[in-house]
């Protein structure tokens, strides 16, 4: 599968994204901000950083690039798309995914190896992980307590669309622990973690978060 | 109403005006001097570029004929030639494949004092710009810090701001942060440490210098608009004791704009590979005038710049504040007439604002003009070069014996088991053994993923080349009490701690960078261990064979009469071929042999353990053998490479106690030693000894003839002292303590101080 790896200006951790969809066994391709073509790629990954120094509300300038508009249309037909830190800001402003990303609860930026339970293994991004299935991400964020209202926190946990939830510490003060979720069709899932910092047993930690590249293939397959 | 422009001609008619040289740091003779170059009074314009040229932070003129001495070593490392040395932005090393590694280390001791967020912040901006301007793409941070004591309320204001600063910029340029330092030391109050460091990587042919070569040659300014901050920050903040008054200044500190620095590394890598540059220096201390006519210099002897092209964020900026601005994230290129659209194009791509200000002239002069109106023109060399050179005076001061004299062997010990196992667990909860990661968790070490060995590792270490595996790591160390002991043993201390640093990981070392921290030059006693300690480094370099590749001096680190440790911060780099193959520090399996490398003297003066029992700081540091440091690397890049260790830790602060603690903690494997073949059996000796030049190692039981025989091989002392296992560290027949209880003590001291 050819993977779309999205570059804005500030986007740090594209070529991490490059690294994790090749490892995966899928084609890198990389996307230009500016640019509204998506080079017939089969899925999209939005990778962490800060875009646009996010010196506004995180994402909310990506979210008008060009490119966005195009990823937004895809995405309503179906295609995978998965947004990792400041992508999932980046999904949470273009209303692709509901709640929105604010500061950590202490207040400072935070950078740990972080357990996670992953929740929902039906999005073509998780499918290669089991149901419940506890693996341990890296987790890099100033910005990353997921909030919502009372009603939209109780749709998501309703319809299954909390895809990982932290374990032990919550990291940030997201509401009900919740570290990614997914749209109502289940091909758009945001995640606060870092699992393209979890591909090599010589770098990042571990292993574990290979799976969210690994499961693209056998979810075309099915 | 601004006051009537002053033009050259303006100077040369009205000779005699009244000029505020000495506000802008001057001396008396330092003025005179540069009326006699320039035959006149120099203008408004000129004055600014000369006072912060001639400032100490830019001249090193009480320092460089200290700093001399290093040019004088084997410009080579083990790995061969060096591309580039001291005088560049920062020293190139080969490290085979076809790949250089440049890295430096500088202070940014003062701004972080004022304004602690942003003065940490271009601190990080300013270090990766150097090493960018090498042609080489940035790939780690890392940071030594000093701070007054934990429990000062100033360091609860210092502390804070200065971590979420170097994370905050760091952060957001997508640069790992991988190790560095945090001290803590009476001295530092109100003298905050923050030496910044960088890695970059590039190809040999990628290498890229500060000159302004080529009759014709454009001159392009690019990069963040030039503001009014950081005006006269290099000449008034870097180059004074701070009085009562300090917070005052705070208008003189630079303020960051990280993701205008992100995108400036990228628009300029994409320029060097698209072969736009004839010469590139970035912008840093004194702006625009270290610029121009560092560039000047280093070329065919002339430029021509307009500075009313500079684009600027504030419009009411005088031409000599422009000169003087230390705004961030700009740098300066010189580019063939031919070569401009191309670099234009780039730079639009990036929505970088790139300007041509001026072009490379023959006229061997610096002109520079404002709405067609000459304010400048001077001889670029006698601005960036040809500053004043002090031969301050220097002397030992009369204090130095007496504290020499003043043993911490003499101290009072521990007797007891019990006592040693509450000196060990008051000795990890210190503040300079404790666990750093309330600071480190605020960086991030992960980012581009080739980051192999990060904080707490003895080395942070990084994969170059993801086919081949080739590596390379760094480390930075500096005890300052081991410095004012004897400042050029304390300082060949600070190298072998980060060499030996470097070597247990399983890299080899090849080079240093150094940042030397120190009090005021005027002070004889303050010049005396700065001179001391370069004496020592370049001692110590030229018995191990590697080079000094470029650093920074600080000095007038000092509050009234009290001067801070003197700090000579070094850092080592170091190759590896095959990362796969590095050493972690922590025990990795249960059941393993622990051997302990290295011997052990009586060695407690300028320790942790007479710092925290007693308070006591005296006494001559340990012993340096920088032959058996040679010995003992070799054996562990041997070790890396043969597979014969599974993992390594340096002895340093605290001991064999506070490394078998640490090695403990990370993966939560206990260990039993006996240490009744070190020291002669002084359990207290062997445990909390500071001696240099050893380490643990953990080998297999299958493995420990090999660790053993390699040990003979290179003349290292080995002895077993035991095995990893069970969940306490216990030492035979003294104490026992469980590894959550000691790790519990480790970890809570910096989140309860700075909570």
């Amino acid at each position: 599968m050819k993977v779309g790896v999205v570059t804005f200006p500030g986007s740090l951790d594209d070529v991490d994204a490059q690294r994790a969809v090749r490892l995966g066994g899928n084609e890198a391709v990389a996307l230009w901000h500016g640019d509204d073509d998506l080079k017939g790629v089969d899925a999209v990954v939005l990778p962490g950083g800060f875009s646009y120094g996010d010196y506004l509300r995180c994402g909310a300038i990506s979210r008008f690039a060009p490119v966005m508009t195009s990823v937004i249309e895809a995405a309503e037909r179906g295609m995978p798309v998965l947004g990792i830190c400041n992508g999932f800001q980046i999904l949470c402003e273009s209303h692709l995914l509901p709640g929105a990303l604010i500061r950590n609860d202490h207040r400072k930026f935070v950078c740990r190896d972080q357990r996670l339970r992953i929740e929902n293994t039906r999005t073509p991004w998780t499918s290669a992980y089991a149901e419940g299935q506890e693996v341990t991400i890296v987790l890099k964020n100033g910005e990353g307590g997921f909030i919502a209202d009372e009603a939209t926190l109780d749709m998501l946990e309703g319809e299954g669309r909390v895809v990982a939830r932290y374990l032990d510490d919550n990291p940030n003060g997201s509401l009900r622990d919740i570290a990614g979720i997914t749209n109502a069709r289940g091909n758009v899932v945001g995640l606060m973690p870092h699992p393209e910092h979890c591909v090599e047993d010589l770098t990042g930690a571990g292993t574990d978060g290979l799976g969210f590249f690994t499961s693209l293939a056998a979810a075309v397959l099915a | 109403m601004r006051p009537q422009l002053d033009t050259v001609a303006v100077a040369a008619g009205d000779p005699e005006r009244e000029q505020p040289w000495a506000d802008l740091g001057l001396k008396v003779d330092e003025y005179a001097r540069i009326r006699e170059i320039l035959g006149r009074r120099p203008t408004s314009s000129e004055l600014a570029m000369y006072s912060v040229m001639w400032s100490e932070h830019c001249s090193y003129k009480s320092s460089k004929v200290h700093l001399k001495q290093f040019g004088e070593l084997a410009q080579e490392t083990p790995r061969g030639k060096m591309l580039a040395g001291i005088g560049e932005n920062a020293g190139v090393l080969d490290i085979g494949q076809g790949y250089a590694v440049t890295f430096k280390v500088e202070s940014h001791n003062h701004p972080s004092y004022v304004e602690p967020y942003q003065g940490a912040a271009t601190g990080v901006g300013g270090i990766v710009r150097d090493i960018l301007a090498m042609g080489a793409r940035p790939v780690a941070v890392m940071d030594p810090l000093r701070f007054g004591p934990l429990d000062a309320p100033d360091t609860h204001r210092v502390l804070p701001g200065i971590v979420a600063g170097v994370g905050g910029y760091g952060n957001c340029l997508g640069l790992p942060n991988i190790g560095g330092e945090a001290g803590f030391d009476d001295t530092y109050l109100g003298n905050p440490l923050v030496n910044a460091l960088c890695i970059g990587v590039l190809k040999h042919e990628d290498l890229h210098l500060a000159k302004a070569s080529g009759v014709g040659n454009q001159v392009i300014l690019y990069g963040a608009r030039t503001g009014g901050d950081g005006i006269g920050g290099v000449s008034v903040l870097a180059s004074e004791t701070f009085d009562a008054d300090g917070p005052a200044k705070r208008p003189s500190v630079q303020v960051g704009d990280p993701f205008m620095e992100k995108l400036l590394i990228e628009c300029t890598l994409e320029i060097f590979a698209a072969g736009l540059v004839a010469g590139i220096q970035d912008l840093g201390g004194a702006g625009l005038s270290c610029a121009t006519s560092e560039l000047a210099s280093a070329g065919d002897g002339g430029m021509h710049v307009e500075l009313d092209r500079v684009p600027l964020r504030d419009s009411t900026l005088a031409p000599e504040e422009i000169l003087m601005s230390e705004s961030q994230e700009r740098m300066m290129a010189v580019v063939e007439p031919g070569d401009v659209d191309g670099f234009m194009e780039i730079c639009r791509k990036w929505d970088v604002e790139a300007v041509v200000i001026g072009e490379v002239t023959d006229t061997g002069r610096l002109e520079i003009d404002w709405h067609g109106e000459r304010v400048v023109d001077v001889p670029p060399r006698s601005v960036a070069h040809d500053g004043p050179t002090y031969h301050r005076p220097f002397a030992r001061p009369d204090w130095q014996d007496a504290l020499q004299a003043d043993r911490a062997e003499a101290l009072a010990r521990p007797a007891s088991g019990d006592e040693l196992r509450e000196t060990l667990l008051r000795l990890v909860a210190s503040p300079n053994l404790c666990d750093k990661s309330w600071i480190t968790d605020q960086y991030d070490r992960y980012v581009r993923g080739n980051t192999v060995l990060a904080q707490p590792s003895d080395s942070g270490m990084i994969r170059v080349d993801e086919e081949t595996n080739l590596g390379v790591a760094v480390a930075t160390d500096c005890n300052g009490r081991y410095a004012k002991l004897d400042p050029y043993t304390g300082a060949q201390l600070a190298l072998a701690e980060s060499y030996r640093n470097v070597a247990t990981g399983g890299a080899t070392p090849l080079a240093i960078s150094d940042c030397l921290n120190f009090g005021s030059p005027e002070d004889p006693a303050v010049m005396w261990q700065f001179a001391e300690a370069c004496r020592g480094l370049k001692d110590a370099c030229a018995e191990l064979g590697i080079p000094v590749t470029g650093g920074n001096v600080s000095l007038y680190n000092q509050t009234s009469e009290t001067a801070i440790l003197p700090t000579p911060v070094v850092a080592v780099l170091g190759v590896i071929d095959d990362v796969t193959r590095r050493t972690p520090s922590a025990f990795v399996a249960e059941g393993e042999r622990v051997f302990l490398l290295g011997e052990t003297r009586e060695e407690l003066s300028g320790s942790e353990w007479a710092h925290v029992v007693h308070g006591h700081l005296g006494g001559l540091p340990p012993q340096v053998d920088l032959a058996a440091e040679r010995a003992l690397a070799q054996l562990l890049a041997d070790a890396s490479r043969d597979a014969v260790v599974t993992s390594a830790h340096d002895l340093s602060d605290g001991g064999l106690a506070q490394a078998l603690a640490e090695a403990s903690f990370r993966s939560g494997i206990g260990v039993s030693v006996s240490v009744a073949d070190v020291a002669d059996g002084d359990a207290f000796v062997a445990l909390f000894s500071e001696s240099a030049a050893r380490a643990i190692v953990t080998v297999t039981t299958d493995n420990a003839d090999a660790l053993v025989a390699l040990a003979h091989e290179h003349g290292v002392p080995v002895t077993p002292i035991g095995r990893t296992g069970g969940d306490t560290i216990s030492v035979e027949g003294q104490f026992e303590v469980p590894v959550a209880e000691a790790k519990q003590a480790w970890s809570a001291t910096l989140p309860a101080a700075l909570a």
